[in-house]
Order: structure tokens, then sequence, then C-alpha cells
């Protein structure tokens, strides 16, 4: 293999109560996509900040093209070559692709911006990564898939010869992954050095050439990407997990959710399910199918039209929250740090959150009792911290999902709605997150399980339902579906009027 | 976990280190009492406590406000008004004067409530809506008035006086508002709900939080303190004035800031409050003391108000 651009040795950093890197060797080469492979909290998010500027390490040296470099800033690894994809992007949803792409170093002439010029060379680029769009749409406008692929473009314009992508799959469906995989294999034969993290382990082996696993803060193997996914695993947690998916079908009762004709124009269409007691349904679709849209109207967060929503026998009013929670419904919304957690409040205030109303006595909160609850939640989803008054935002990823579904298991919620719910967490964190679904349905509790996870959808759910386009297509027995069937009913263009 | 550096120091001094507006008001005092033989003495002090009152006081409603991460720009018109109301009814309108308390207080909480609304339901974003409640209510006090002062009835202007010989009553009150606020934002629904919606108000609505109620308890809640504080300030002048407190909103508001709360939501204590405007207070007495010419001192503070909270960033970039 070429001589590394980009290596990092012994890298070390430490904050106040954590070591986040503890020894980290890295080797980026020309031409190789390199996963970072970790659990949550094992220190890829540091050693990329610190790649790209955000961070310096208190221990240990960057070497680019064999000379020891100093990225203070985002500048300097601007200057260096060094570009980064994070998973909340870069872009400014108000301004033009073009503009969005030329974005501190517009093209000028006679010292105003020249807007001919703009759009010409962000039409370059955009063809470089093969996305059909007009340089002058509003970036607000594109889906999640285009702006990434905006992202990659802004990284071209910057001449990267170090393409850093963090979690870039997360949010794309089956064929946005793809095709990013084609651009992705595309700079590499250019001879960019990519280094890519992905908790899927089905795309290593698809787009890597080589792995660094990192636990604890240190690297600790550097292996081919067909490398066996047990063996992976064992490296990435340091112990085998026994089954990924470790769904225990409970016995079903009675319907706990009934959702009938639901309607919302321009969203979704004359959708109607039921989930009984003890069952995990589960919703696929591809983004923008409109599954987080029934979820928010089911659960009162949205209004809906027309239609339906029976909790525990007893009819909901639509777009009321307060009356879904005290008929027993719960959700997990999708964007946990966006709509889940108070990340200014700690870890027992944030599980309290559901329940505060109910603990109020004559407007007075008792706060004893809302510790003792959350105490005994807290250790029910063994979440991982120092006490109930850590703040919720220095948790990792998985520990912040535990305790958005801690605060319902507080609040004893008897139907949960849980809106992709492992999504950016790591293997460890999800097979207890499935422990706890489980444990859910087995004392009669129902789950609506979305994801876009497609072997999490099959492996987790009792029943599938596929929507697209507004509108439920079809419904799957989990035991015999397929990932080609679940994507066959996803892609389905809806006959006669669609939802618009 | 391998070296909690907070956990390892001294609890007195990672209390410190977690309120550091403590730390600057014990440092202010202890070289004003150095630089001036006066300070120190029991009427000086009591004199910076009776300064600080009507500014806590506005700064306490502010507090419930800004830890929804709103602002409230009204408070100093809304005092003005409330005291016009108070003077106004007790002596034009000849009705009894707790019933004038009353309704003045009740004009401070409808402003709050307008507000609100206009947050809530009108979606103004709350720099605007209070920024709209500050001329109107402004407005309001100058024409009931006139334009000129009112004398307050006498049994509300012993609020400006002394409990027995020395205790002033202003002092008083401002401990009272600020127990009551410090009880509101730890023990209260309303005063959890607010850490909540300034925190996240998508996840505090998705947690079955009315934030819309909630937003209405607090500006009402900000506009009640503000009244108290108006009348507060009228009976020290043993006269309610249209003009009165005008600009206090901006103080009310930095001393909630060098209190240690963010305007950004979610974050802010009643004692910090507290703290921030003694502050400004013992800032304010001891540039007099030491004869600091008047428009030095407004230099000296906005100095001091953007060191607090440079010093408070940097405190907090550090630990992360």
């Amino acid at each position: 293999m070429s001589e590394p651009i980009l290596r990092a040795e012994g890298l070390r950093k430490g904050f106040p109560g954590v070591q986040a890197l503890d020894g980290v060797d890295l080797s980026l080469c020309p031409g190789e996509v390199h996963v970072l492979l970790g659990e949550n909290g094992a220190g890829k998010s540091t050693l990329i900040k610190m790649l790209s500027g955000a961070y310096r390490p208190d221990e240990g040296r960057v070497l680019m093209d064999g000379r020891q470099v100093d990225i203070r800033t985002a500048g300097d690894a601007q200057r260096l070559g060094i570009s980064t994809i994070y998973q909340e992007f870069n872009l400014v949803p108000e301004l033009s692709v073009a503009e969005n792409l030329s974005l501190g170093r517009p093209p000028r002439r006679f010292g105003l911006i020249d807007k001919g010029a703009m759009v010409r060379q962000a039409r370059e680029l955009l063809a470089r990564v093969e996305v059909d769009v007009d340089p002058r749409t509003p970036v607000a406008r594109l889906g999640i898939a285009r702006m990434q692929m905006v992202e990659i473009a802004k990284a071209l314009a910057l001449n990267a010869r170090v393409l850093i992508m963090d979690e870039p799959t997360a949010v794309l469906t089956t064929s946005e992954v793809d095709k990013l995989f084609v651009l992705v294999r595309q700079l590499r034969d250019e001879g960019v050095a990519v280094a890519f993290i992905t908790h899927h382990l089905e795309e290593i082996a698809a787009i890597g050439d080589r792995v660094t696993v990192l636990r604890d803060g240190r690297s600790v193997a550097e292996v081919p990407a067909d490398t066996a996914q047990d063996e992976l695993v064992r490296l990435m947690v340091g112990r085998p997990i026994d089954q990924q998916f470790p769904r225990r079908p409970a016995e079903l009762g009675e319907p706990l959710l009934k959702v009938t004709g639901l309607s919302r124009r321009g969203a979704f269409d004359d959708v109607s399910f039921e989930v009984r007691a003890g069952e995990v349904v589960g919703i696929s679709g591809l983004v923008g199918a409109g599954r987080t849209e029934v979820a928010r109207a089911v659960f009162g967060a949205d209004r809906y039209d027309s239609g339906e929503v029976t909790v525990r026998g007893r009819r909901l009013p639509p777009h009321d929250v307060h009356a879904a929670m005290e008929a027993g419904l719960g959700l997990v919304p999708e964007d946990r740090k966006g709509q889940g957690l108070v990340l200014t409040a700690d870890i027992g205030e944030n599980l309290g959150l559901v329940t505060l109303r109910d603990a109020t006595r004559a407007g007075f909160v008792d706060r004893k009792g809302q510790r003792t609850a959350a105490t005994k939640v807290a250790d029910q989803l063994a979440i991982r911290m120092t006490g109930l008054n850590q703040e919720v935002r220095t948790l990792s990823g998985g520990n912040q999902q535990k305790v958005v579904i801690g605060k319902w298991l507080v609040a004893d919620a008897h139907v949960l709605i849980l809106d992709e719910p492992t999504r950016g967490i790591d293997v460890g964190a999800k097979v207890e997150i499935y422990q706890l679904v489980n444990e859910l349905t087995d004392s009669g509790r129902a789950v609506l399980m979305i994801s876009s996870d497609l072997p999490e959808i099959l492996g987790m759910s009792d029943r599938i339902l596929v929507m697209a386009r507004g509108r439920l297509v079809g419904e799957l027995a989990a035991g015999e579906a397929t990932q080609d069937d679940v994507m066959a009913l996803a892609v389905t263009e809806v006959e006669g009027s669609r939802a618009r | 976990m391998p070296g909690n550096v907070l956990a390892r120091r001294s609890p007195a001094a990672a209390w410190l280190a977690e309120n550091g507006a403590v730390a600057a008001l014990v440092v202010l005092v202890v070289a004003l009492s150095l630089l001036s033989s006066d300070f120190l003495s029991l009427t000086n002090l009591l004199n910076v406590g009776v300064q600080a009152a009507v500014t806590a006081i506005l700064a306490f409603g502010s507090t419930f406000v800004i830890v929804t991460g709103g602002i409230d720009l009204s408070v100093g018109s809304v005092a003005a008004l409330s005291a016009i109301t108070l003077a106004w009814t007790a002596t034009d309108a000849g009705v009894a004067w707790p019933v004038a308390v009353v309704v003045s207080l009740a004009v401070g909480v409808m402003a709050g409530l307008v507000n609100a609304s206009l947050i809530a339901y009108g979606k103004l974003p709350p720099f605007i809506a209070t920024l709209a409640m500050l001329g109107i209510a402004r407005g309001l006090a100058l024409v009931i008035s006139q334009g000129s002062p009112i004398a307050m009835p006498e049994a509300v202007s012993a609020l400006g006086g002394n409990l027995g010989r020395y205790l002033p009553i202003p002092v008083i009150v401002m401990v009272v508002m600020g127990v009551i606020a410090a009880v509101i934002l730890n023990r209260t629904y309303t005063g959890r709900a607010m850490y909540a919606i300034g925190g996240n108000e998508e996840a505090a609505r998705l947690s079955g939080i009315k934030v819309d109620r909630q937003l209405l308890i607090t500006y009402g809640l900000s506009g009640a303190f503000a009244a108290v504080a108006g009348i507060v300030l009228a009976s020290r002048l043993a006269s309610a004035q249209p003009q009165a407190a005008a600009g206090y909103e901006l103080d009310a508001i930095a001393a909630v800031v060098i209190g240690g709360a963010s305007l950004s939501g979610g974050k802010g204590k009643a004692l910090g409050t507290f703290v921030g405007a003694l502050i400004l207070a013992v800032l304010r007495n001891g540039l007099n003391l030491l004869s600091v010419s008047a428009f030095w001192q407004q230099v000296v503070i906005g100095a001091v108000i953007a060191l607090a909270v440079l010093v408070d960033t940097l405190r907090r970039r550090g630990t992360y």
C-alpha cells in the first residue's frame, strides 16, 4: 500500500471526568476507504474533531505527508486538505446550493460577488457528484440525501485529500446509500483518502478497504474490511454478542392502539392499523413515506384532517398530546436531541418530565418521589452515568436514548411509539433496547416501531406495515418477510390520487 | 471514571466554581471595604440593599422568562404603569388602597398575559412582543397620569420606610420575593416546566407540557413581579411617576445574566439573580463612595457585565 497521507500517532485527549482518547493510532492512505468502527463513546467523534481542528490533542501527533502538523482551527484543516462531513450538516438552509458551495470564498468581480461564475462553478461540482439539482435552489428544499451530496461537493470544492464522513448512511435509504457508495468509490479511485464511520456492519465489506476499531478511547485493531462481522463485533465490544435481534414474541392480547382512516392532506392518506397488547408492529418505508408524520399525528403532536385514534378503548381528541399521554400513549421521537431530551437538564429531570404533572400536588412537585422513580428506571435500563444529576448531554447516544425511553417507563406508558429507536447508537446499546422491547411486550405493553433499518424491522417486529407516499401499501408477517419483500412494497407507486 | 476534576476539589471550592457570581461579589465587597472605610458600615450596606431592591424584584420576574428562553423588555414600563395605576385608583378614583394594590398587581399580570398571548398564540418573538409592551405600558402610564407624578396613598408609601429603626422594608420585600421566586423555580410544576421549555420546547411539548399555558403563567409572573417592583419604587419616592424605572429592564436582564442564567434558556437560579442584582448595586454604591463620575460608572458597569458573562462562558467551555 502507498504511503499514508495522514497519520495520527498516540493521540490522547481528556475531558473533566473522562479520558475520551487514550492512545489512538490511525493511518489514512490515498485511494482507500478506511472504516472507523466503535461503540458510541469509544472516541470516534473526539478523534475526527481532532483531525478537523475542533479539539487539540493533549498528547500525540498528527502527520500529513510525513510532516508533523498542528491543526488548531477548522481553517487549518481545510488548508491541509482535510474535509469533514458531520451528521449535522454545515449548510445554511436559507442560502442556495451555489451560495453554500462557495461560502466564505465566493467568486468576485470588481469586488462584488459574481453570481454567474458562482452558479457555473456549482454546476461543475454538482456534476462531479452526479446530483441533478439546480444550483439556485435553496438548500432547505433539498432532501437529506441531496444535502449530503452538496456537502460532499463542498468538500470537493476545497480540494479535499482526506474526506472524513461521520455516519453518512444513518439517514439514507437503501437506494440512496447505493448512490453514495458509487460516489465514495469514485473519490477513492481519484486518490482521496476516505475515513468512513458507520454503525452498519454490513456496509463495511461493501465500501471499506481497511477498518480501525476503537474501544474505550484506544485503537484496538486494524483489520481488513472483509473481516467477519462477528469478529468485528467482538473487537468492538470486547466480548461476543450472542444475538443481534433477540425478539421474543409475547402472547397477544386486546388491541391497545387502533388507528382508523387517518388522513392529512399532503402527508398521509387513509391509514388504518392496530397494535395489540404484547405485539411489536414495525412500520417500514422510504424516508419521506409519511411514517413519522403518522406517528406524530397518532400521538397528538400534529393535527390530522380525518380519521380516529383509539387507545385502550378511549377515542383521543386530535392534536392533544396531553390526552394521548393520559390514555397511555408514549412517543420516542426520531430526533433524540431535538425532540426527545432537554439537554440543559440532568438525567433525573429528563426521566421525570412526563410524570411532572402527576407528581404535582397543589402546584408543588414531589421531587423526592420523582427522584426515587427515576432511580428505579435508570437501574432497570442500566443507564451508565455518574448519578441522576449528570447532565444528559454528556451521555453517549445509546444512554441518551435510554433516558428518552425511560421517561415513558416512569410514566408507565401502555403503548410506546418508537421512531428510529436505534439510529446512531452502538451495537451493545441496540441489543439492550431490543431486550427492553421484549420486556415491554412480555408485560402486555404494545410497541409501534418505525425504522429505516431493514434488518432491525425484520428482526424485531411481529408484523410489518409498509408505507409508501403517505399510504399503507402492505402488511407482512415478520417471520416470512425478507428485505426484498419490504423494499418491493416500499417503492410502490400508489395508484390513483397520490397523497398531495 | 478516571479523574473527575470537580469531585476532587473541596466542596466549597467546587461550589464557588459553580457559582462564579458569588465569588465575584465577595471579591468586590473585600476590595471596596479596603478602598473605602465607609463601605462596610451598616447604614451603607442597608442602603445598598435598598438600591438593589427594585432591580432585584424585577430581575426575579425576568429570571422566569429567561429560564424559558424568552426575554421581557417591558418590565420597567409595566412597573411604572402598575404604580401609576395604584396611585391613580387610590387618589383620583378614590378607591380604598388595598383594592388599589390588587388592581395594580392585576394590571402587571395583564400586561404579562398580553405579552405571552402575542408570543404563544401570535408566534411573535418575545423580543418583539415585549418591546411593543414596553412602549404601550409606558404610554398608558403617561396617559393615565397625564404626564405628572401622582402621590401614593400613605398606607402604601410606608413600604418605602423602615421596619423598626433600621430594617428597610424594600429589602424585606426583595428577600420575600426572592424566596417566592426560588420556591416557584425549584418546587412547582410551572417552575420545572420553565426549565424544560427553555431547554427544549419541542421535547417539553412531546412530554405533555402545555407550553402555551406555561408561558402565560411565566409572563404573568414576570408582570406581577414588575408590579411589585413598581409599587416599592413609588413608595420610596412617595409618588408614582410615569417615567419611573425607565431602562430598568436592562438592569434586570443584566442581573439575571450575571447570576449565571443563559439567554438561550434552560439555566438560571433565583439565588444567582439575587447575587447579580447585589453586584450591580454594590458596584454603583462603591463607585459613588470612591467619587467616580456618573459617566464613568456606566462604562465600568458595562464592562463588568461583559466580563461576568465572558468569564462564565470561558469556564463552561473549559468544562466540555
